[in-house]
């Protein structure tokens, strides 16, 4: 208990002091994101759902090596490769993924899948939205998860 | 005959007036805290969270009601009636303005100027603490109990320095009628400065002032003073058991109870409805100034919101500000709406200190709570009293 008068005064210069700083809190502006109304905001590295990027030309930077598939923890990226053709070309390399799944109801977004990606092929994105009322439309194929084709000039 | 329906109007209006502001206290209690601690408070219910008030009560009338086994009945329907009956009474008193004259009737603002108004508010608010102790000892629940305890401990305390220290500004103006103390506040030193209690000759209540509203803290529950309901001890304290609409009674007899120690604290310190500077020069047009600068404030965030949303509804807020700065310009409501303009300003100043020291300090323990009003408030309030009463005697009015 505050007994003599500078204890008295030093109690209340605290207060007023912790009186202003709340005061300056309630005069600047709120750091609150508004997000179902406007999108959320996310650090340059958030581990979001994957995007598989394309080169220069337009083409798939995946070329079905495997090594994401061998580094998951939980085992959720399916891959079938198959061979470019000259007539028909989807990577750059020799062989291009047929089907490239990841099982989101399995994915723990560790990101080792990024580490161990050779070509850069596949990253993370900022997607977060990641819900469904069905296990199977959780596993998001290759055409959901591509850079879609910058439009033709 | 007209005195009846006078009075009734005046009292349908005072009644709206204050359940009014009761559910839109909570709100804006909600949204300075929220804004204190960076967030945005209430935002999804209506623009701005506007209608939250009117979600919450719903919510609060749709809740089963319990009573709890091994309760007292009727003592436990009768605590939150007389609760929330108690707090709502004061307002009768409150004086917000002189006799004006309105469709060629002269009347008074307030309901009643009762002679003895000042010891009729300290009685009435002091039995508010009946609704409290029944509430926990009929509730048949360890928790309740000890918030009753401490509850009643805390606000029989409180009641002395808090007392103690409205006795000095009744020196000053000789008077117990509320009314009377309002008239005593009213003139200016020198022209400018006012003569309220907190400024008045010879004997300023500054000391008695901060005494008042540190008891009015204690006496209403709230934070730094919330023992009776620390929810990390207590649950919730003496309302506990209760919920749906009794719980309401109790919410919305607290928020009463801060209105009303605001307002006392207006008419015995701030001059009730006496402007900041004198008529004459010009006090009149501070209402359309303030509500204008908040509408251009409003409308400049409009212009350049920080949400979406904020470019429709903030130019309505701004276009209200300035209805309501047009209607203070209007020759015929100026003389009713001034002095209630500067009473509310002054009450909702100290009812935003309220929140602003919600928003700050952390909650007493309890013997610093008891050691905190005895062994310092207590002599603090009798020495300021016998100052004043020895100024007065020595200097006269």
């Amino acid at each position: 208990m505050p007994a003599s008068a500078s204890d008295v005064l030093k109690s209340a210069a605290a207060i007023a002091k912790g009186m202003g700083i709340t005061f300056k809190e309630l005069m600047s502006p709120t750091i609150t994101e508004n997000y179902p109304d406007e999108p959320p905001k996310f650090q340059e590295r958030y581990r979001g759902v994957h995007v598989l990027q394309r080169d220069e030309n337009g083409l798939e930077k995946c070329v079905a090596c495997f090594l994401c598939a061998a580094a998951c923890p939980s085992n959720c990226i399916y891959i079938e490769a198959a061979d470019n053709t000259d007539a028909v070309r989807f990577s750059g390399a020799e062989r291009y993924a047929k089907v490239y799944n990841i099982d989101y109801n399995r994915c723990i977004f560790c990101g080792y899948c990024v580490e161990a990606c050779p070509t850069d092929a596949i990253t993370h994105g900022h997607g977060f939205e990641v819900a469904g009322y069905n296990t199977s439309t959780l596993i998001y194929r290759k055409e959901q998860m591509l850079v879609p084709l910058p439009p033709k000039p | 005959m007209t005195f009846f329906v006078i009075t009734l109007i005046k009292a349908a209006l005072w009644a709206a007036a204050i359940l009014l502001s009761l559910l839109y206290l909570q709100w804006i209690e909600r949204k300075v805290i929220a804004h204190v601690q960076l967030r945005l408070g209430p935002s999804r219910v209506g623009p701005h969270g506007l209608l939250q008030p009117l979600a919450d009560v719903m919510k609060l009338l749709l809740k089963e009601d319990l009573t709890p086994a091994g309760a007292h009945k009727f003592l436990y329907l009768l605590a939150p009636f007389l609760a929330v009956s108690l707090a709502l009474v004061p307002v009768v008193v409150l004086p917000f303005g002189p006799e004006v004259e309105v469709f060629g009737v002269r009347t008074a603002l307030h309901l009643a100027d009762l002679n003895i108004g000042v010891l009729f508010l300290l009685a009435v608010t002091s039995l508010g603490v009946y609704g409290t102790a029944l509430a926990g000892w009929a509730s048949n629940s360890k928790y309740a109990l000890l918030g009753a305890l401490r509850s009643s401990a805390q606000m029989i305390s409180y009641e002395l320095p808090m007392a103690i220290a409205v006795v000095a500004p009744l020196l000053l103006a000789n008077t117990l009628s509320l009314q009377g103390l309002a008239e005593a506040q009213g003139g200016y030193y020198g022209g400018w400065i006012p003569r309220w209690n907190v400024f008045q000759l010879p004997a300023p209540q500054i000391f008695g002032c901060v005494i008042f509203l540190i008891s009015g803290f204690a006496e209403t529950n709230r934070v730094p003073f919330d023992l009776p309901e620390a929810e990390n001890e207590l649950v919730a304290g003496f309302h506990t058991e209760y919920s749906s609409l009794k719980f309401a009674s109790f919410f919305m007899a607290e928020y009463a109870n801060m209105i009303t120690s605001c307002a006392f604290a207006t008419v015995l310190f701030f001059g009730a409805w006496q402007p900041l500077w004198p008529e004459a020069k010009g006090s009149g047009y501070f209402p359309t100034l303030l509500f204008g600068l908040a509408g251009l404030v409003a409308l400049y965030h409009g212009l350049h919101p920080a949400r979406p949303k904020d470019r429709i509804t903030l130019p309505v807020v701004a276009l209200a500000f300035f209805g309501l700065a047009a209607v203070f310009l209007i020759p015929v409501v100026r003389p009713v709406l001034l002095p209630v303009f500067w009473f509310v300003l002054k009450a909702g100043s100290l009812l935003f200190t309220f929140m602003w020291v919600r928003a700050t300090l952390p909650r007493f323990r309890y013997d610093q709570l008891m050691a905190f009003t005895w062994k310092f408030l207590f002599p603090v309030a009798m020495v300021n009293l016998l100052a004043t009463g020895l100024l007065v005697a020595v200097y006269g009015k």
